[in-house]
């Protein structure tokens, strides 16, 4: 029987799976790994600047080509840079395998150098983990990953690789099929619960359909659409479902939420069947568990068992992927038409006059105006936000019509998630633009990106909000904490205390400078004039990163809010 | 809120005790016993928890126990007749003649076997439900002034004919 290394089994491994493209950062554990990758011309290799962007890269590979992502990385601090990562992949459901190096077996808990019990630290934020202890069950384990990651609801997999193991001779065969007793992902659908959900909808009067992030996943958009048109019911989404159904679609209200529409909230704390696809029922969008949605029959969708009747108690429960139950939906639709009939959509419609989605007028630079302008540019686009202020107002007035997507760190609100985001994404789809949005705080988490954006020759727009502080903080402290913004001004430091608060340096850095010695292009938005022609400026530099730098108002506020622990309906509007 | 038991099926493999406590660590579950050893199948080793939760906690704990990879199946023991001990020992020392003979006396009133025996101290070793065992060590403690206790925590499974609950 042939015997091969273990490194030779990995690479073919990949390859066997359809991985084009790996994000790695090399080191000792794994540099017999980055050889064999360095002999083979299939998959290409891409090198990040620090790890956490590494795997935000592959995260937003995933979630924007639907393949999965794979990350390899160094033992010790190379597998300890990826935590944030995989939580942030964990939370939002994206598939990685991600590979990290380990010291050799015979040193494992020696305290060795770079090692660490990385399976340990990221158990909890995994789906699965696991250190590879006999090169007999390498080709195994790896097939098991990949399968785990991608099956179900999808998640991150830990894949641990000590260098001994690696290096060891063994079978070259990848195995052809997987079977875990343990892990049976759901399939099919009770047609029966199905049914007398379909049958509750018929017979509501004021039925609403909430789509998460489950409908994204499962690429179900166009199916869902046509359960929409054939019952005439109303959407509402989290962030993460944004664009289930395009935004301009008559019978999309808006996002539910913290900073929801009021439309949105209003229809959600007034229906009475609140059909659910996808999604989790965090507590941002619910507000007050036992207040949400009161008048309302609920009804759940969900891939994964232990996301329904978590938060909030379901009357219909039903495991089952969005993909087949909307298609199943459709047709029994098909069969039964019913559309819905009644005052409740001009209801809706009456709330969205009452107090539509916008911002104060301001005399600067209005981040609405900014927002409004990528849609009206970009028709078939990618938008990456980071998190904070300028996400909420993004997942609030993007567009998100058919062809475009969203993608947000919405579960675990990792701030630095928007430039590698922009770089995963770009790297998934060569030809499709790709805007991202983040706050002059998110981007200088990992602003070092810039090199491998400009090294790759990825044509990203990145937006760059810069109000000096770190907005939704400073938001919450205007708001509730007497206007006393600890720790929020990033112009504060020696010269701000030396001062008593009365003199600040100019801000650092000089973003558009920055990005001009990285090699981008810089550029810089102070008027509301000069929107249209930055945008214009960025798609023409078609070989190199854009940089827009719009200097915004710190005053600038996120309404509607939800006062946190209060109820939907109990929001703070512009 | 009320005790609960589940069986649960894993895989015998390094981490997975650490992955299903860290489970009830990481979400703020009650663990109150967890007794784990592996089973005819030497690569299936099964675990016997109680926690005290209400009735939408217990669900969740199943469910997501039942979502780990490693874990085979669960069994949740609320409604099934099971079979389910507890082996507890407790040396008492610095015992009076006395002192003896009523441990003699507990030790025949619980079924309880006297395993081992000093100058001055005996060693009882008793197999029984869990609180029957909560009932033994309340009574030591009120009856002697130096115990030492420890217990193994229960282990139960699915009874063939219809007894006890």
């Amino acid at each position: 029987m042939k015997q091969i290394s273990g490194n030779k089994l990995l690479v073919n491994a990949l390859k066997e799976e359809g991985v084009e493209v790996l994000f790695g950062y090399p080191g000792a554990c794994t540099i017999d790994i980055s050889d064999e990758l360095y002999r083979q011309n299939e998959i290409s290799v891409v090198l990040p600047r620090h790890e956490q962007a590494l795997v935000h890269e592959a995260d937003a590979y995933a979630r924007t080509t639907g393949k999965t992502g794979v990350c390899l990385v160094t033992s010790g601090p190379g597998a300890t840079n990826l935590v944030t990562g995989l939580a942030t992949a964990n939370y939002d459901s994206v598939p990685l395998v991600c590979f990290t190096g380990q010291v050799p077996r015979h040193l494992i808990g020696n305290d060795a150098f770079q090692e660490v019990d990385i399976v340990g630290i990221t158990r909890s934020i995994t789906k699965y983990g696991v250190t590879v202890r006999n090169r007999a069950d390498l080709g195994r384990i790896i097939k098991e990953a990949f399968y785990i990651a991608r099956t179900g609801r999808p998640g991150p997999v830990l894949v641990d690789l000590p260098k001994d193991v690696m290096a060891e001779a063994g079978p070259a065969e990848y195995p052809k099929t997987v079977n875990i007793r343990g892990y049976k992902p759901s399939s099919g659908i009770h047609i029966g619960q199905l049914k007398r959900a379909l049958k509750l909808l018929q017979k509501a009067k004021k039925p609403l359909f909430l789509a998460g992030g489950g409908v994204n996943i499962a690429r179900a958009n166009q199916v869902f659409t046509q359960v929409v048109e054939r019952t005439g019911v109303p959407v509402v989404t989290t962030i993460m479902g944004r664009g289930a159904i395009s935004t301009r679609h008559p019978l999309f209200v808006g996002n539910l939420g913290m900073h929801g529409s009021y439309a949105a909230n209003m229809a959600v704390s007034n229906c009475d069947l609140l059909f659910s696809i996808g999604t989790r029922f965090n507590d941002r969008i619910t507000g007050r568990f036992r207040e949400f949605a009161p008048h309302a029959q609920i009804i759940h969708i969900d891939i994964d068992t232990a996301s329904i009747s978590k938060n909030i108690h379901v009357d219909i429960p039903i495991v089952a992927d969005a993909m087949e139950a909307l298609t199943r939906m459709n047709e029994y639709l098909q069969e039964n038409h019913s559309h819905h009939s009644s005052r409740w959509p001009s209801e809706i419609q009456a709330w969205k006059k009452e107090h539509p989605l916008t911002m104060r007028p301001n005399s600067r630079l209005s981040p609405m105006d900014i927002i409004q302008e990528i849609n009206q540019q970009f028709e078939k686009s990618i938008l990456v936000t980071d998190v904070g202020q300028h996400q909420m107002l993004v997942t609030q007035y993007a567009e998100i019509t058919e062809g475009k997507q969203l993608i947000t760190s919405g579960g675990l609100g990792t701030m630095g998630y928007g430039l590698p985001g922009a770089i995963g994404a770009q790297i998934g789809n060569p030809d499709t633009p790709v805007i991202s949005v983040s706050g002059d705080g998110g981007m200088q988490m990992n602003i070092q990106e810039l090199a491998t954006a400009v090294l790759e020759e990825l044509p990203v727009i990145v937006c760059i909000f810069n109000n000096e502080y770190l907005g939704m903080v400073r938001q919450w402290q205007n708001l509730f904490y007497g206007k006393r913004y600890g720790m929020t001004n990033l112009k504060a430091g020696a010269l701000s205390r030396r001062t008593d608060r009365t003199e600040y340096p100019e801000y650092t850095p000089d973003f558009v400078r920055l990005a001009e010695s990285y090699g981008a292009k810089g550029i810089r938005v102070t008027k509301k004039e000069e929107i249209t022609a930055a945008f214009q400026a960025a798609k023409e530099n078609t070989k190199a990163p854009t940089v827009i730098e719009f200097l915004i108002d710190p005053d600038e506020m996120v309404y509607p809010m939800i006062k946190p622990g209060g109820t939907l309906e109990d929001m703070i509007l512009c | 809120m009320k005790k609960r038991w589940i069986s649960l099926y894993v895989e015998n493999q390094v981490g997975v005790l650490s992955k299903i406590s860290g489970l009830f660590s990481g979400k703020s579950y009650n663990l109150d016993s967890l007794t784990v050893g592996t089973t005819e199948d030497p690569t299936v080793s099964r675990m016997t928890i109680a926690t005290v939760s209400d009735d939408e906690t217990f669900e969740q704990i199943k469910k997501q126990l039942n979502r780990m990879v490693e874990v085979i199946k669960v069994i949740d023991f609320t409604d099934i007749f099971v079979r389910m001990k507890e082996i507890l020992y407790v040396k008492v020392r610095s015992c009076s003649l006395a002192d003896k003979t009523e441990l003699f006396q507990i030790a025949e009133t619980f079924k309880a076997r006297v395993i081992d025996y000093g100058r001055d101290s005996l060693l009882l070793e008793f197999v029984q439900t869990a609180a029957k065992n909560d009932a033994v060590v309340q009574l030591m403690k009120e009856s002697f002034r130096d115990i030492e206790v420890v217990r193994g925590g229960s282990v139960g499974i699915e009874s063939i004919s219809i007894m006890e609950k």
